[in-house]
């Protein structure tokens, strides 16, 4: 192979190196799939329960609040309430009881059920 | 003369586009009367849709005929006989009808209804951008306050007293009645009924300001007994906190001053220049039809106002109350039903 061959080869096979580790994933590389969640279902409770009004959701339309912090990208934030690793379980958790999670957190519990919970968790996780 | 471009004619069905969006669940239509006057008017409604389509295929054709009609019937349409008969006298009678019928029907909207009975009367005075609502009852002790939200018996004939607290505003409920202008300083008369127990959408339509767009209310019918039920429970003043949490969130509405603006009948507060909250947490919506009503998006009102409202005469309170202190007005505020 001539020097500029080669050297063309090395470029591209660095370049699809480097292609490979920019797949949008975000700071965790921890599974984000919430087992029996159905991100329509869940989209669906949070259209119904106006979460919007505290926080801006992508896509969905109504109320946009800067109350809460934006969900935009929520499936590849690090941490949930800046407080425990962004994992279903602990997503699940949040969402059912914020005031275990986080004391002082202006969040209210709305007595969300476990399978709605999950449902929402995997809408949050759809987020990137 | 030489033939121009040829162009698609489908952007024209574009125009069709908006016909399913007329059908919804909240019922918030002149075609879907729930009263024995939107009936009135949905007829007429329906006649002119109906006569205007008709007398459009008419002329249409006429255009066609005259663009690419025979020598002979290029020259009838051009006689003169068929230009005064269609452009003249045509006209004048279906409009003199349709006057006529439009005036009486306007007669009849604005009438007493003939079966006597004491009308409903409820104040309703358009503020910036909520709905006052007040139900003056036999006493003052009888009076009752509520805001976004009218409840009205059904079969008995209701007169809504309209009138504005800053600007102009205009009362429209398009399935039970046509519109009333709300009038600082005046007072104007509005006369309805409902057919069935049901619920209404209405909204302001006359541009008030900045959240014009997002000042609609609800109008619910239900029977006699309901809604006897309802006056009767909005009567109540507010008990007392059922536990410690319920109790720091009333402490709370009156450390942070909400007493001024807001009433609460059984606490010493009763500012009226926002909406009265005695049964806040029984309504249907929160900020004139703009949200749900939950402890949830209570604290999203109350701490982010002029996120969701910008220009709303009430401030955000995120500045002033902090997470426990938020959730704890916002699950009193609920517990107001």
């Amino acid at each position: 192979m001539s020097p500029a061959a080669l050297a063309r080869a090395s470029l591209l096979a660095l370049l699809a190196a480097a292609g490979a580790a920019c797949d949008g994933e975000g700071s965790s590389a921890a599974s984000r799939d919430v087992a029996g969640g159905d991100a329509r279902a869940g989209r669906q409770a949070v259209a119904a329960r106006d979460c919007g009004a505290c926080h801006v959701i992508p896509g969905l339309r109504g109320p946009r609040g800067w109350v809460g912090p934006s969900l935009a990208g929520f499936g590849s934030r690090g941490y949930v309430a800046g407080v425990l690793p962004n994992t279903p379980e602990n997503l699940i958790r949040w969402l059912q009881h914020p005031q275990e999670v986080a004391p002082r957190t202006a969040m209210p519990d709305l007595g969300i059920e476990p399978e709605e919970a999950r449902h929402i968790a995997a809408f949050l996780y759809t987020l990137r | 003369m030489r033939a121009g471009p040829r162009r698609a004619a489908w952007p024209l069905l574009l125009l069709a586009a908006p016909l399913p969006g007329c059908a919804g669940s909240e019922t918030q239509s002149v075609l879907e009367p729930l009263g024995p006057e939107a009936a009135l008017l949905a007829n007429l409604s329906w006649l002119l849709f109906a006569g205007g389509g008709l007398i459009f295929l008419v002329t249409m054709a006429c255009a066609a005929l005259a663009v690419w009609g025979g020598e002979a019937q290029r020259r009838t349409l051009g006689s003169r006989r068929l230009i005064v008969a269609g452009g003249i006298v045509f006209p004048v009678v279906v409009l003199t009808v349709l006057l006529l019928e439009t005036l009486s029907l306007s007669r009849t909207l604005g009438a007493r209804s003939p079966d006597g009975g004491e009308p409903l009367r409820i104040e309703v005075v358009g503020r910036q951008f909520w709905w006052d609502v007040r139900y003056p009852g036999a006493s003052p002790d009888d009076a009752v306050a509520t805001a976004n939200e009218i409840h009205i018996p059904v079969g008995r004939e209701v007169e809504l007293r309209v009138s504005a607290g800053d600007v102009y505003h205009s009362l429209w409920i398009p399935s039970l009645q046509g519109k009333i202008d709300m009038v600082p300083g005046r007072v104007n008369t509005l006369r309805l009924r409902a057919g069935e127990p049901g619920v209404a959408r209405g909204q302001c339509t006359e541009f008030c300001g900045a959240q014009h767009a997002l000042m609609a209310f609800w109008v619910v019918a239900e029977t006699p007994e309901d809604h006897a039920r309802w006056l009767e429970r909005q009567r109540l003043p507010a008990g007392e906190p059922a536990d410690e949490f319920l109790a720091l969130g009333r402490r709370v509405f009156g450390t942070a001053g909400c007493g001024t603006c807001h009433a609460v009948r059984g606490t010493e507060w009763d500012g009226r220049i926002g909406p009265d909250l005695t049964r806040v947490g029984g309504r249907l919506s929160l900020a004139a039809g703009a949200l749900d009503n939950h402890r949830g998006t209570l604290g999203g009102w109350i701490a982010g106002v002029q996120d969701l409202k910008p220009g709303a005469n009430m401030p955000s309170y995120n500045t002033v109350l902090d997470g426990p202190e938020l959730r704890a007005v916002s699950a009193w505020l609920e517990s107001l039903k």
